[in-house]
């Protein structure tokens, strides 16, 4: 072995870099992806020990089959009320998703992002939770505030930054906040809302309290130092706290690949901390929901923290800022093999013979009048650039909860400034 | 009581009077902390009010924010102030700005408790004063104690604050004022009158300098360590100079500030952290803007040297009273 070539007898190292299965121009295939069937997945006791969860975490939690059955033990067993409810919410989701991205297109507003094809990640999970858990969601669960009856007028003045802004217009579109509803101001730092969630479960416990804390955030965001850190505090102090990991595939323009889904998956992650690990089909309303009524018992007995992996598909842009045609096959949503969740819940009801063709279609009608009416009621108070927001001076308020003298002074000046103007 | 005694108590008071004070850190319960900060809380209090954390520094943050949104009032403990990098995010992007960006509807009242400073043969990781990166943070409070006074009295009016807090405790200080002549034998605060700490419950209003000597020739503006070593230096030169104890940087005594130096007519800056961008060019800067026409020569600097913190070389780069000489000298001359 010579200095200048140590190891000469071996092959060079190689840097491995994911590259997702289809760019764009290819024809997008998942026929070899593994879907295990509907009902295959045991329902373990909420209490079982978290190093039983090895097939859980790797497998899929599947309830509705191809045919539009619910089976297995999995099953919620809701009855078709429930159902329809879930059914309208997710209908309803969508509806204000396709008009909200419209009015950012019409330049009423800077920004939006939909949640299409993961409308049952936010509101199954809604429902199977209490309604005074707490929330502390990503930008993508929408679908938690219109399932809890968050007024959607408010929603879109939010959205519109105007003089009825519940945010009085600071933050961007969609950041939404509301304690009342249970729904923690969103942050645009991705994952900072984990370690929150678990905070917040634990001083619940700490306080003796049966509420429960749950947290969302995208497969791409469980890259982050805060995710490891808040599954190591959940697992420590046994926080009642439900992370779900919504992995719809992309992280804007990286697939899952650069979270490391080519060698696991993220329910996996949990087996490592010591959490119950649940992979559930995220497009299957009825599993994310028993899956969430799960982890809530197993929460809410003391029995510690489940991370829930929902395996679904973004099936649009990551935001209104966004092509995907740029780095994705433009056939990929329609080739997704777990179909459309809105789609799978409906037949389902129609296979119960609880709902029909007829009745959906006028839902959807009445959804859209609903989202309209919302809208002109919103716009009285103005959209976005066309004058009707909060006083100027607001901008000062709220940083601290009384104004320090440097805040003062730098109001004075933004209005003397304006006035000098003559604006 | 020393400045550990004095914080300890100040935890111990607001436990006591509210039950929604939790302490939380590295070390912070059984063993009672790294510096005895936080010792005999859990006994006394019991391991869901004071408890130990993982090492993590993202989750201790991120956890007390969560806390305080559902009610709680947490103390957590960074155990030294070169450590808090990784908590950044939480501290910047969240706890500073979730009052803002939830217009009121959440909040973060949480005291970020952290030993931090120079002086300790401490090298680059147990030296730094981060202070400056804090106070660019426009939602977050950035405190900096020099006595056991008015370490006790700050640290409770920063657990009933609701906003966030940043308070950087002196660690070169803890047992003892520091003149800053290293080579002599370290003093304890036995004989200091702000060593005299009433046990029970008070308050250091933030927002409020002290004038820890009044004077005519110079203002010297510092917070921390350096207060007592600009006040042994000016001693020791007899100069007539108004020593003022910034004591929180955000909100800062402006008003105490700009009446000193228009009467002295000039005005030095002393701090522990590097120069370029340190809070001293924010103070230099007020200085200039609010009193140019009474300034009679330039506003001068002391501080650490822009590098990283040595571990050798630490009696050069402190602002000991070699370097804080030299600089007066030349401002009372110009």
């Amino acid at each position: 072995m010579t200095v200048d070539a140590p190891r000469a007898n071996l092959p060079p190292l190689s840097l491995h870099v994911p590259e997702p299965r289809f760019r764009p121009g290819d024809e997008a295939d998942f026929s070899d992806l593994v879907v295990p069937p509907a009902g295959a997945a045991r329902r373990p006791d909420t209490a079982e020990p978290a190093d039983r969860f090895h097939e859980l975490a790797y497998g899929l939690v599947r309830v509705l089959d191809d045919a539009g059955n619910a089976v297995g033990p999995w099953d919620p067993r809701l009855d078709a009320e429930a159902k329809r409810k879930m059914l309208r919410s997710m209908a309803l989701t969508r509806a204000f998703d396709e008009r909200m991205f419209r009015a950012q297109r019409q330049g009423k507003t800077s920004f939006y992002m939909k949640s299409t094809g993961e409308e049952a990640v936010s509101v199954a999970a809604a429902l199977a939770m209490a309604g005074d858990d707490m929330c502390f969601p990503s930008y993508r669960q929408q679908g938690i505030l219109i399932t809890r009856g968050y007024p959607l007028v408010e929603m879109m003045n939010q959205i519109y930054s105007n003089r009825g802004d519940p945010l009085q217009g600071r933050q961007l579109p969609i950041m939404y906040s509301s304690k009342e509803t249970g729904f923690f101001s969103i942050s645009g730092n991705l994952a900072t809302q984990y370690p929150q969630a678990v905070g917040w479960a634990m001083a619940s416990a700490a306080r003796g309290d049966t509420r429960i804390a749950a947290t969302w955030c995208g497969e791409g965001s469980t890259a982050e130092g805060d995710f490891h850190s808040a599954l190591t505090f959940a697992t420590v102090y046994r926080a009642p706290v439900i992370f779900n990991v919504v992995n719809n595939q992309w992280a804007i323009s990286s697939f899952s690949g650069f979270a490391g889904a080519e060698a696991t998956t993220f329910a996996a992650r949990a087996i490592g901390y010591g959490i119950a690990g649940l992979r559930v089909d995220g497009n299957d309303a009825l599993a994310v929901y028993a899956a969430t009524q799960w982890a809530a018992e197993r929460a809410r007995t003391n029995q510690g923290p489940t991370l829930i992996e929902h395996f679904t598909y973004r099936a649009e842009g990551h935001s209104t800022s966004d092509d995907p045609s740029a780095y994705r096959s433009a056939g990929e949503p329609n080739a997704w093999p777990l179909g459309d969740p809105i789609r799978r819940l409906k037949d389902h009801l129609i296979g119960l013979g609880e709902w029909d063709e007829e009745r959906h279609a006028a839902m959807d009608l009445e959804l859209a009048e609903t989202v309209k009416r919302a809208q002109k009621e919103a716009e009285k108070n103005g959209i976005l650039g066309h004058g009707m927001h909060q006083p100027f001076e607001t901008m000062f308020e709220g940083v601290f909860e009384e104004m320090p003298w440097h805040l003062k002074e730098q109001s004075d000046q933004m209005i003397a400034e304006r006035k000098a103007a003559g604006i | 009581m020393n400045m550990i005694q004095a914080i300890n108590s100040a935890m111990d008071v607001m436990m006591e009077r509210d039950d929604q004070v939790v302490v939380m850190g590295e070390d912070v319960g059984y063993f009672g902390g790294v510096f005895r900060a936080t010792a005999g809380l859990q006994a006394k209090y019991g391991k869901t009010r004071a408890f130990d954390t993982p090492i993590t520094e993202i989750g201790i943050i991120g956890v007390a924010i969560g806390m305080g949104a559902y009610g709680l009032r947490p103390v957590p403990e960074i155990q030294f102030a070169d450590y808090i990098y990784p908590a950044l995010d939480q501290l910047v992007s969240e706890a500073a700005r979730l009052r803002y960006r939830s217009n009121g509807d959440f909040t973060a009242p949480i005291t970020v408790r952290s030993p931090y400073g120079g002086g300790i043969f401490g090298g680059q990781t147990h030296s730094q004063s981060p202070e400056g990166i804090f106070t660019h943070v426009s939602g977050i409070k950035t405190v900096i104690p020099s006595t056991p006074y008015d370490a006790k009295g700050l640290l409770i009016a920063a657990i009933e604050d609701n906003d966030p807090v940043l308070f950087l405790e002196p660690k070169r200080i803890y047992n003892g004022p520091f003149d800053g002549h290293y080579d002599r034998p370290a003093k304890n605060w036995t004989a200091h009158p702000a060593s005299e700490v009433p046990t029970g419950y008070y308050r250091v209003e933030l927002g409020k300098a002290a004038t820890v000597r009044e004077g005519e020739a110079v203002t010297i503006l510092c917070y921390g360590t350096m207060v007592h070593v600009v006040a042994a230096t000016i001693e020791e030169l007899g100069v007539d100079a108004e020593i003022i104890d910034l004591r929180t940087l955000v909100p800062l005594d402006i008003e105490a500030i700009e009446a000193s130096v228009k009467k002295t007519g000039r005005c030095m800056i002393v701090h522990e952290a590097t120069r370029t961008s340190g809070f001293g060019a924010e103070l230099s800067a007020l200085v200039q803007e609010r009193c140019f026409y009474h300034l009679e020569a330039p506003i001068a600097r002391v501080t650490g040297f822009d590098t990283p913190y040595p571990h050798s070389l630490e009696w050069a780069y402190f602002p000991g009273p070699v370097r804080i000489r030299e600089a007066l000298n030349k401002l009372l001359k110009d």
